[in-house]
């Protein structure tokens, strides 16, 4: 069948399938919109977590960002993953056992401040806006690059879809769906890993094949070593970066990760305090399964795509591949854009280098896209990637809009501007903001502003530095008040902000960096991707110290504190 | 109510303790052999490659595997052993 039509049918069935689902899980209650009514099992909420977690980043980028910086993007597989150590012990078990609906309620009421709320609700805001725009700009690729549907048809129908379920059954919805996405994007991203693998190493599981051997018996990663040198890039295994940047990088990401609203929020929806704690677990495992086989993928696709590029020896003058002699795979990614050739020297062959006589120029996207038709899978693979990759952006996008939606709903309507408000009412205002984050997620996503490629630097950021300290001070210190809290997370934001603005610009705009955005300029040579580290560090210090020189919190605060530290008495959703 | 307090007190000690060594194991084996102790470990080979890298790019994670269910096993015993558990 014509690999088009094939992937309108993968795709249009999975369609089918969270609509589907979207109907049969509608949510009556606040609770159920918000939390899913709090019946959902470990298992089935670490799932919904890995599909809730893992973006079209994850899925589509992230193994091409291992392919070309080989040992140093360890820090995203350590720093994505790591996070959900620090949720299972320091947060989920007792935010849920706190047993309300937002991350910014928690902090509102253990910091008894509404401006505390209020900050939280910003921080929440911008950190998901900015990945959000991420999802809607992946959906609107796997759209136009594999039906061939324009960009913004494509992005129109992923808000369709998303509409339909996330404002029909609001949390409850976004988790079934989220589940069965899960089942499709790693069904998508592991089948062409394992046939992979089996053709280079005779190992069907990628896992062990990246520690296997090749054909001719060498190391597969002691070949790759060999054949980047030789094309004149260091080594794939070796360290280029700073370490000190390299650890606080990794941290950043890590408490990033357990500061993230959307993230957070999954675990509200299991029915006790020890499920919370084995479903970081769960979620760890499915999650694992991605980013286990991503480094193989890496490793397996870089080493193809050098073998099919420069198939004889570097000082052969017909060592490289003839450009008339290109694959079909080839081809079809240079009408992509992705891949593109130019033939400085006129000799025809396709040479690819490091520096400036390099002719080739291979985007990472192309290592997991290009995947199967690399090695020549055939085309119901390639149609269940496209529909693995649109899983994984509607999957986040969703999770990331609920968390919006609640935040305004529940936070800044119920919580600021309208405390009487019926459970019925608020529903109806859920549903409301839920369409009008949507909306502003859809025009982002059509016209996105200078800041949409600093979702890491941005999102991970303000997560690190305001949100995790906020969280695990108002758990593990109980002498931490209001004060000392809202002055630690304007320290943590601050500083931060104006580290990655120094370089970036001031909000991003082009030209006003303070200096050039390279390891040279950068204090101790952190990049501004790792200083959330830095800003968490300085959060803790500022809210401590302000809070030994002011009052110390009122006694039905430390008490609260004390009831969220054990599990007993965690009820099912408090409707409040 | 005095008994109740001093049993949440030991619970939460207990707990605090358990997190203490498993952050400790969390941070050795991912900072400590996937980065900052990769140079010590370049002797280990591992398939191709060095036990520190294995480390970033594999072992890390499935001690966070690990450490997680670890955790969740050892509170149920001490929820029970300090009745705190739910229902």
């Amino acid at each position: 069948m014509e690999l088009q039509t094939l992937t309108f049918i993968v795709v249009g069935l999975t369609f089918a399938l969270y609509m589907g689902i979207a109907v049969w899980a509608r949510a009556s209650s606040t609770g159920e919109f918000y939390a899913a009514g709090r019946g959902i099992h470990p298992v089935a909420n670490g799932m919904a977590t890995a599909a809730d977690w893992m973006s079209a980043a994850s899925f589509i980028s992230m193994a091409g960002l291992i392919a070309f910086q080989g040992y140093d993007a360890s820090l995203f597989l350590m720093g994505w993953t790591g996070g959900y150590v620090l949720l299972a012990m320091l947060l989920a078990p007792y935010l849920r056992k706190f047993g309300k609906f937002t991350v910014p309620e928690f902090i509102g009421d253990r910091y008894y401040s509404q401006t505390a709320r209020i900050v939280a609700v910003i921080c929440l805001i911008v950190a998901s806006i900015t990945y959000v725009i991420g999802q809607m700009k992946g959906i609107g690729v796997a759209f136009s690059r594999f039906l061939e549907v324009d960009f913004t048809t494509g992005l129109f129908i992923g808000m369709a879809i998303v509409f339909f379920y996330a404002v029909l059954g609001g949390m409850k919805g976004i988790t079934y769906t989220q589940i069965a996405q899960y089942c499709v994007l790693i069904m998508a991203y592991t089948i062409p890993a394992i046939f992979i693998s089996l053709q280079l190493t005779g190992n069907p599981i990628p896992q062990l094949g990246l520690f296997g051997s090749v054909a001719d018996g060498t190391p597969l990663l002691t070949k790759l070593d060999q054949t980047v040198v030789d094309l004149g890039f260091s080594q794939y295994t070796a360290q280029k970066g700073g370490t000190l940047n390299m650890v606080l990088y990794t941290f950043s990401l890590m408490i990033g990760t357990a500061g993230l609203p959307h993230v957070i929020i999954r675990f509200f929806t299991v029915p006790k305090v020890k499920d919370a704690r084995s479903s970081a677990g769960w979620a760890l495992v499915f999650i694992s399964i991605l980013y286990t086989t991503a480094p193989a993928v890496a490793a397996m696709a870089m080493l193809n795509l050098a073998n099919t590029v420069q198939p004889g020896p570097i000082a052969a003058a017909d060592g490289a591949l003839e450009y008339e002699a290109r694959p079909q795979w080839f081809k079809n990614w240079e009408k992509t854009g992705l891949l593109t050739f130019e033939d400085k020297n006129g000799n025809g062959r396709v040479e690819y280098r490091k520096g400036d006589t390099n002719e080739l120029k291979v985007d990472r996207d192309i290592m997991v896209l290009a995947n199967p038709e690399i090695a020549k899978l055939p085309n119901w693979v390639i149609a269940l990637v496209a529909a693995g990759g649109l899983a994984a952006a509607l999957s986040t996008a969703a999770g990331l809009l609920l968390a919006i939606a609640s935040s305004i709903s529940h936070d800044l309507l119920k919580g600021i501007f309208k405390p009487d408000i019926s459970e019925k009412g608020e529903l109806l205002a859920a549903r409301i903001s839920m369409a009008g984050a949507i909306a502003v997620a859809g025009y982002l996503g059509l016209h996105p502003p200078g800041f949409a490629a600093q979702t890491v630097a941005l999102a991970f950021g303000l997560a690190a530095s305001s949100i995790f300290p906020a969280l695990m001070m108002g758990i593990f210190n109980k002498r931490v008040n209001n004060t000392g809290a809202v002055v630690g997370m304007l320290t943590g934001i601050t500083s931060t902000l104006v580290y990655i603005f120094w370089f970036k610009g001031w909000f991003f705009i082009p030209g006003t960096a303070m200096a050039a955005n390279n390891a040279s300029n950068w204090f101790l040579g952190i990049s501004p991707e790792a200083f959330g580290a830095v800003g968490a560090l300085l959060n803790f210090t500022a809210a401590i110290l302000v809070s030994k020189v002011t009052a110390e919190p009122p006694e039905h605060i430390q008490h609260m504190v004390e009831d969220i530290r054990i599990p007993k008495g965690s009820g099912g959703a408090t409707g409040h | 109510m005095s008994t109740q307090d001093t049993s949440g007190m030991a619970y939460w000690k207990a707990n605090v303790r358990l997190i203490t060594i498993c952050l400790v194991i969390w941070a050795v084996c991912s900072y400590g052999f996937g980065i900052i102790l990769r140079p010590m470990l370049s002797g280990i080979a591992v398939g191709g490659t060095d036990l520190g890298f294995w480390f970033a790019q594999q072992g890390s994670m499935i001690v966070f595997l690990v450490l997680i269910f670890f955790y969740a096993y050892k509170m149920n015993q001490l929820d029970r052993q300090f009745d705190v558990h739910e229902d």
